[in-house]
């Protein structure tokens, strides 16, 4: 009896794997795309986390960096004259819309980083204030600027393998999913590699990891803690701010109120699954990229067999909501057995009291 | 010889007048402090003297309201730990200053890392290093273990050695051997004689007095923030240091007198219990304690002490085993019930298990009574009686306190422990359990809840005792279990056991060879 009903089942779980694996073969390109702003995302909260300070306004961060970014690029769009854009559709307009961007990130982070660290508030509350903030002020600027729309500065273009090392096997392959992106993109893949190694391998890692854990042992040996937590999340800013520009400059190329969606706070789950480390947080990123993209894939280029028919009678909402499903599945399998540095989240004071 | 070698070499350092006010305390008082180059110069004085604070000075963590400090005759600002450090100032302090999830060499190297370039570090070079002072300090250690896998008694030598490697001039040792056995103990102190041979100075807090005869060359005693006078250890002894250090002539040891026990109160069998990761720490121990005698447990910290304790008082469920209390099981039972079974609970850490600091003493007071008559009737507080009761135990147990009505945190640790001694002890008990009943204490305090303790077994209560302080296990204990690995190793006659005897068994468990680096359970 069991076997019975198990069959058919076993047989559709077969088939979906392979669909999934056809769909990650061809669509490498577009998962580490769509990964882009939750690595970049992750990468912030590691910045912070890692030295002590929980940041939960990352979505708010990328959401008000991606506004002033893609505002001021339009502003100096309307104002230059027009040039030939660069390689990988670089043009100045765009270069002064990232860097608006990530000075968008890094003051935002400085809000959060005085509250958490100097005036000592409680974390999550800064975070969640940021968030709301740039949910409402975005969409309200947008909304001011929409009744009187200016042509924004369009878009970076991603990098075109030639088609002749397109055509090698396996190495082409791997060259257009790694190497045929944006600006930004690649940016991140260099950061998440160049992140991961000072960690381990630098003093400013060992610092950082030492002041997320014990901060009172960092300050014995003579390490501001402030300072680092500082300099630490205002560099989480530049990277927020990054994400942020992704968002109008590399892949739309256009403002929407609250087109972040979620993806700061998918950040945050792909930081912890990723055990607070760079490439780990990479990794997981990955995760929520292939459930992003099989959503698309379903819609657009749905397979065939039983399995099409199954999906086929399942709401698109479903696919949409996929990488948010895999999120809340990947946190209740990972969290407890993931540890978060020790201090993370605790305001750090210096003079020691009286015992 | 050693002494008037010492009493004539230079200063290296001096404080004079430093004075440092708290809200309500004044805890450093003008104090004055010489150190000679090459000398072990202890501080010594009560838990909240102030011995911690004018090294916190010393070491740029705490900014004096008034006073100076002189290295090698020369006025210095100290702001900082870093300025401290540049100045040949180390610290090794009270609690382990040392990142469990880092290695040993990352912990020693964090702030003075050797780089190979302008970015990464000279991992190689330091390991070298490190290895070389390991060498000196006798005992080699490998660089690549992570600090939290390591044993406490290793985890102290880490911490020296973060002072070796920055060539501390001047060393600050605050409570070194306080969670060290006694072998261990004359280790490091081989080591720091091997130290001031080189021209290093050693300041050492302590409140232990017979380490305090046995290692300094000078010792200078400090009470309520004041320097009350200097000795020199061949001209003092106990009676005389702790008089000073007291204000008034103690009883170091309490009068125990004989103790008569009667039928088995608790008894344990085979128990186990897990830690909160999951592993078993306490694999099988079986004990009793008699009606009318003191049994202490003894072990270093970490050897499975803290969960038998939490199953023992409900707090944590047992993973296997029986526990009994006078004949009725009490394996796994709520905290309530084990309390109306006549079981009284001092744990270990006041702050978080046995008062609410934001709460009144006279709430503080009825914490596992106040459901039931007198204190509630049906669904309502009766608050006066609640109040006669928080004054009955404050006059009995001399709690120091304006009024009941102030909150538990405005109190001193002393008087803190004794509202939680005198809510536990205010009534029959068949069974008590004290888990570091005097930890961080003033002597005055100790001595009265060691005479409670005393009094309680006299009438007819067993006793379990569970201390890293092996001193105090060895004062009150009728009997004494070692444990070691979540074992009991061996139990012996505590009147008859010595302070050697029970450390070497800590330490080793009683096997053969040398005491382990890394700590049980340690991944």
């Amino acid at each position: 009896m069991d076997v019975v009903l198990h069959l058919p089942v076993i047989g559709l779980v077969l088939q979906f794997l392979g669909y999934l694996l056809s769909v990650m073969a061809t669509n490498g390109q577009l998962i580490i795309t769509l990964s882009t702003p939750i690595a970049l995302g992750a990468l912030c909260g590691f910045m912070n986390e890692r030295s002590g300070v929980v940041n939960i306004g990352i979505e708010g961060m990328m959401l008000f960096a991606a506004f002033v970014g893609w505002y001021v690029a339009a502003l100096v769009n309307g104002g230059a004259p027009t040039t030939n854009p660069g390689p990988l559709g670089l043009t100045f307009p765009l270069l002064v819309g990232v860097v608006a961007a990530i000075a968008a990130g890094v003051a935002v982070s400085a809000l959060h980083a005085w509250l958490s660290i100097t005036v000592r508030a409680n974390q999550i509350i800064s975070g969640t204030i940021i968030n709301i903030e740039a949910l409402a002020i975005t969409g309200y600027l947008n909304l001011l600027i929409s009744q009187n729309p200016i042509p924004s500065a369009g878009n970076f273009q991603s990098f075109h393998v030639p088609a002749q090392a397109a055509s090698v096997p396996v190495l082409g392959w791997v060259m257009t999913t790694f190497l045929g992106h944006g600006p930004i993109t690649l940016t991140m893949l260099v950061l998440v590699i160049v992140l991961q190694v000072l960690l381990y391998r630098s003093r400013w890692g060992l610092r950082s990891r030492a002041v997320g854990e014990h901060p009172r042992a960092a300050e014995t040996l003579g390490i501001d803690v402030i300072r680092l937590r500082y300099r630490n999340v205002l560099l989480g800013g530049v990277l927020a701010g990054l994400a942020g520009a992704w968002f109008t400059l590399e892949y739309i190329g256009t403002f929407q109120g609250g087109m972040t969606n979620g993806r700061g706070f998918i950040a945050l789950a792909a930081l912890i699954f990723g055990r607070w480390t760079p490439i780990g947080a990479f990794g997981a990123a990955l995760v929520f990229g292939i459930a992003d993209t099989l959503g698309q894939a379903v819609q657009f280029n749905p397979p065939t067999g039983d399995l099409g028919a199954l999906l086929s009678g399942v709401p698109e909402q479903v696919f949409s909501a996929l990488p948010y499903l895999v999120t809340i599945i990947v946190l209740a399998g990972v969290v407890g057995r993931s540890i978060p540095p020790a201090a993370d989240g605790q305001p750090y004071e210096r003079e020691a009291k009286a015992t | 010889m050693v002494v008037t070698q010492a009493a004539t070499r230079p200063a290296a350092l001096e404080m004079r007048g430093v004075t440092k006010r708290f809200p309500g305390v004044v805890a450093n008082d003008h104090i004055d402090l010489d150190v000679r180059r090459g000398e072990i110069h202890a501080l010594l004085g009560e838990n909240g003297a102030g011995k911690t604070t004018l090294m916190n000075i010393l070491y740029g963590l705490v900014t004096p309201d008034e006073g100076e400090i002189l290295l090698g005759g020369k006025p210095v600002t100290i702001a900082s730990p870093s300025d401290a450090i540049s100045q040949g100032i180390s610290m090794v302090h009270q609690h382990f200053m040392l990142v469990p999830v880092l290695t040993v060499a990352e912990n020693i190297l964090l702030g003075e890392e050797p780089m190979a370039n302008p970015v990464f570090m000279d991992r190689k070079g330091a390991h070298t290093r490190i290895r070389e002072l390991g060498r000196f300090f006798g005992s080699e250690i490998d660089p690549d273990l992570r600090v939290g896998s390591l044993s406490v008694g290793w985890q102290q030598r880490v911490e020296i050695l973060k002072a070796l490697y920055r060539n501390a001039d001047i060393l600050v040792l605050d409570e070194p051997t306080a969670v060290l056995t006694p072998q261990e103990t004359k280790e490091i102190f081989t080591v720091l004689r091997r130290l001031t041979a080189e021209g290093t100075s050693i300041i050492f807090i302590s409140h232990k007095l017979y380490e305090v005869l046995e290692i300094a060359d000078r010792i200078t005693v400090i009470r309520r923030g004041k320097v009350v006078g200097s000795r020199i250890p061949s001209e003092t002894d106990e009676d005389d240091l702790a008089e000073l250090m007291v204000g008034r002539e103690v009883q170091l040891t309490a009068d125990r007198g004989e103790s008569h026990p009667g039928e088995p109160m608790l008894t344990v069998s085979g128990i186990q219990v897990k830690d909160d990761r999951g592993h078993e720490v306490v694999h099988g121990v079986d004990f009793e304690v008699r009606a009318g005698e003191v049994f202490g447990i003894a072990g270093v910290a970490g050897n499975g002490q803290d969960e038998l304790v939490e199953a023992l008082a409900g707090l944590r469920k047992p993973s296997g085993g029986t526990v009994q209390l006078s004949g009725r099981a009490i394996t796994g039972a709520t905290p309530r019930r084990m309390h109306n079974l006549g079981e009284g609970f001092v744990p270990a850490d006041r702050h978080r298990f046995g008062l609410v600091l934001a709460f009144p003493l006279t709430d503080n007071s009825v914490l596992t009574s106040y459901y039931r008559p007198p204190f509630s009737r049906g669904l309502v507080r009766d608050d006066d009686a609640i109040r006669r009761h928080a004054e009955k135990v404050i006059a009995d147990f001399d709690v120091r306190t304006p009024s009941p009505t102030v909150p538990a945190s405005t109190l001193s640790g002393g008087n803190q422990q004794k509202v939680v001694v005198a809510r536990e002890f205010d009534r029959d008990l068949k069974l008590l359990v004290l888990d570091q009943p005097t930890r961080g204490l003033d002597v005055g305090s100790i001595e009265f809840i060691h005479r409670q303790v005393i009094a309680k077994r006299d009438a007819g209560a067993a006793v379990l005792l569970i201390s890293a302080e092996l001193d105090e296990v060895l004062e009150l204990s009728d009997r004494i279990g070692v444990m070691f690995r979540g074992r009991i190793v061996a139990v012996m006659d505590g009147r008859s056991a010595t302070r050697e005897e029970v450390g070497l068994l800590m330490a080793t468990g009683g096997r053969e060879g040398p005491p382990p680096i890394i700590a049980e359970g340690a991944a």
